[in-house]
């Protein structure tokens, strides 16, 4: 099979534990150099956390794997320094479009608006964000970086967890007073804490295939449901950088993985597709099933459960990777404030109460998705091929069209750390959302609103016009109607109608971007104090005795 | 919206015939089908989900088995 990428081979360094004999001690470690776990050392480590990150083994992912990057994963890695290299390197795409036998039946623009210094998605192998992770955290040089290196036991305690890590020049024992568990679905570190994955399994296969060619499709995705070239079962089609292309061809329950992975059984089902006139080869083949499930809990004392660690969604909609990274953007600060002692362990109870509602969103939404594109019954096949069909001539049928619901940001709406409106808000972005971004001006010079919230790595008050102060420790950032020095001239107003703010209002960001409180009108240092306060976990002061 | 469940069809035997003759000619698979686009289309038309959450389940009425205990568990 053709290359077009080489995986570098990262080196083994000899850890002085191996020498000393003795248990070694680290403040953070990360199991699984993954893109969640990658991610989360990136993150801690742009806080100025040291963190040891442990990997069986010494590359980045072997083929293409999570390739649809979503807008707010592009936004998280655009505050991780990353952001700007994904969308240089990804193919932008915006438009889905849906195929009925030998018709389209529907197309859909995933981000029908402008302003937005991010598209929908890009499509990126996951490898060169693998790659690019490595090479920031060791920018950082506070990422210890242990490849090679298997975690074998784990024995959480009251002050962490014990591990046993085997090298390839043996075994040595580290103690991690926080244990982050990034590693993956088959997490050793979930099977030695006991915890059972809760959820349902899909009786279908799917087989991944990258190609390598050059194809006139444009850079959207496609999705067919029993097209002509695979009868009964649905293909999906995205576009990757360096003429890779991705086709994921449904087999059913029966089909047999062994023979289904022959390259020239999966050579026949591509040119079906493609036809006789377009050259292609093989890149990375793979065959799947897929599971809808999580852990009852993702935080367990001082070890806590990212990614597909945590859960598992079937891959339609893009919501493992992406569902993962804002994982490990949730727990990224508040880790941080624990550590420094800005906030008590129990902010980190806030990861529960914030990732299991969002995981579990991801799970209905990619548990729908699947009973649509496999049906279960005879009366489920004729309510989606109605729904097809319809769909081709009304619009009415368009939105039960479901060939996957694309990675949306969670909106934490039953957060703990949010403080309720004192009068109500109205429209607007909710408590609990990501920011939305906008187009600005600082100094006569284009930007980004989102560039600035959480720049500094702390809280961030948004104020629309002068007015509300910020108490120390708190970035205020000025939001102008009209051009004004130190402010971020908001020139097509879509920074105000996005947050539904006006002159005066004021809004409370936390270090993740999400909004925490709001205060029409504006708001006393105290007010501002007492939200933030109440973000971080910490125990009214007031009420305190 | 509650689901109205008093008689309100003007010509019940007129909606009933037309429902029968969309039916004429067609296997099992294909009036499947019509029941399948008719239930959508009409959905849509009603829109209120209250009301067709009470519709589905008074329709699921005395159809037993109750769903069978899938084939989801899955167990550690």
């Amino acid at each position: 099979m053709p290359g077009t990428y080489a995986n570098p081979r990262y080196p083994f360094r000899r850890p002085a534990a191996l020498d000393h004999g003795r248990v070694e001690e680290a403040g953070v470690a990360v199991v699984g150099a993954g893109v969640v776990g990658l991610t989360v050392a990136l993150d801690l480590a742009r806080r100025g956390l040291r963190v040891v990150l442990l990997d069986e083994d010494d590359t980045v992912s072997f083929g293409s794997r999570a390739i649809c990057w979503a807008k707010r994963t592009l936004e998280i890695y655009g505050r991780l320094g990353l952001g700007a290299r994904l969308l240089e390197k990804g193919v932008t795409w915006n438009t889905g479009r849906v195929f009925f036998r030998d018709r389209e039946a529907y197309s859909f623009n995933l981000l029908p608006e402008e302003g937005h210094e991010y598209p929908a998605f890009v499509n990126l192998q996951q490898y060169y964000v693998e790659e690019w992770l490595v090479d920031a955290c060791e920018a950082t040089g506070l990422v210890d970086l242990r490849w090679k290196s298997r975690v074998a036991a784990v024995e959480p305690r009251a002050d962490g967890a014990l591990l046993g890590v085997e090298t390839p020049e043996g075994g040595y024992r580290l103690h991690a007073a926080w244990l982050l568990a990034c590693d993956g679905a088959r997490s050793l570190v979930r099977e030695s804490l006991g915890l059972p994955f809760l959820g349902q399994v899909f009786r279908d296969r799917f087989l991944i295939a990258d190609v390598v060619m050059r194809a006139a499709f444009p850079a959207e995705r496609r999705f067919w449901f029993d097209p002509p070239f695979h009868p009964g079962q649905s293909v999906l089609l995205h576009r990757q950088p360096d003429d890779l292309w991705r086709i994921d061809f449904q087999l059913g329950w029966d089909a047999d993985p062994e023979e289904e992975k022959r390259p020239e059984r999966v050579r026949a089902r591509v040119a079906a597709m493609l036809g006789p006139d377009i050259p292609f080869d093989l890149e990375w083949v793979s065959v799947y099933t897929f599971r809808c499930r999580r852990i009852g809990r993702f935080r367990h004392g001082r070890v806590l459960f990212l990614g597909d660690a945590a859960h598992q969604v079937s891959p339609f909609g893009a919501r493992g990777g992406n569902g993962g990274v804002q994982d490990a953007d949730n727990l990224g600060w508040k880790l941080a404030a624990v550590l420094r002692g800005e906030a008590p362990e129990a902010l980190l109870d806030s990861y529960d109460a914030e990732r299991v509602p969002a995981a579990d969103e991801n799970i209905l939404n990619s548990a729908r998705s699947t009973d649509f594109i496999t049906p279960k019954n005879e009366a489920a096949r004729a309510y989606r091929d109605a729904v097809l069909e319809l769909a081709g001539r009304h619009a009415l049928a368009r939105p039960l069209v479901n060939s996957g619901r694309l990675s949306r940001p969670a909106v934490l709406a039953a957060s703990p750390l949010s403080t309720p409106d004192a009068v109500p808000w109205g429209e607007g972005l909710p408590l609990g959302a990501s920011a939305p971004d906008a187009p600005v001006q600082r100094d006569g010079e284009p930007d980004w609103l989102l560039r600035h919230i959480g720049a500094d790595g702390g809280f961030t008050l948004l104020c629309f016009g002068q007015g509300s102060e910020a108490p120390p420790g708190i970035a205020r950032l000025v939001v102008s109607a009209v051009p004004a020095p130190g402010a971020l001239w908001d020139h097509s107003g879509l920074a105000a109608r996005r947050f539904g703010a006006g002159p005066g209002d004021c809004l409370l960001l936390r270090p993740d971007q999400h909004l925490a409180a709001r205060f029409r009108g504006g708001a006393t240092a105290e007010a501002v104090r007492a939200a933030r306060d109440r973000a971080l976990a910490i125990p009214n002061r007031r009420g305190a005795a | 919206m509650p689901l109205h469940t008093e008689p309100r069809l003007a010509d019940p035997d007129g909606f009933y015939a037309a429902l029968m003759e969309a039916h004429r000619g067609l296997d099992s698979e294909a009036s499947r089908r019509l029941d399948a686009r008719l239930v959508i289309l009409l959905a849509n038309h009603i829109g209120d989900a209250e009301t067709l959450r009470e519709a589905i389940a008074l329709a699921r009425e005395g159809l037993a088995p109750e769903r069978p205990a899938a084939d989801t568990g899955d167990r550690p």
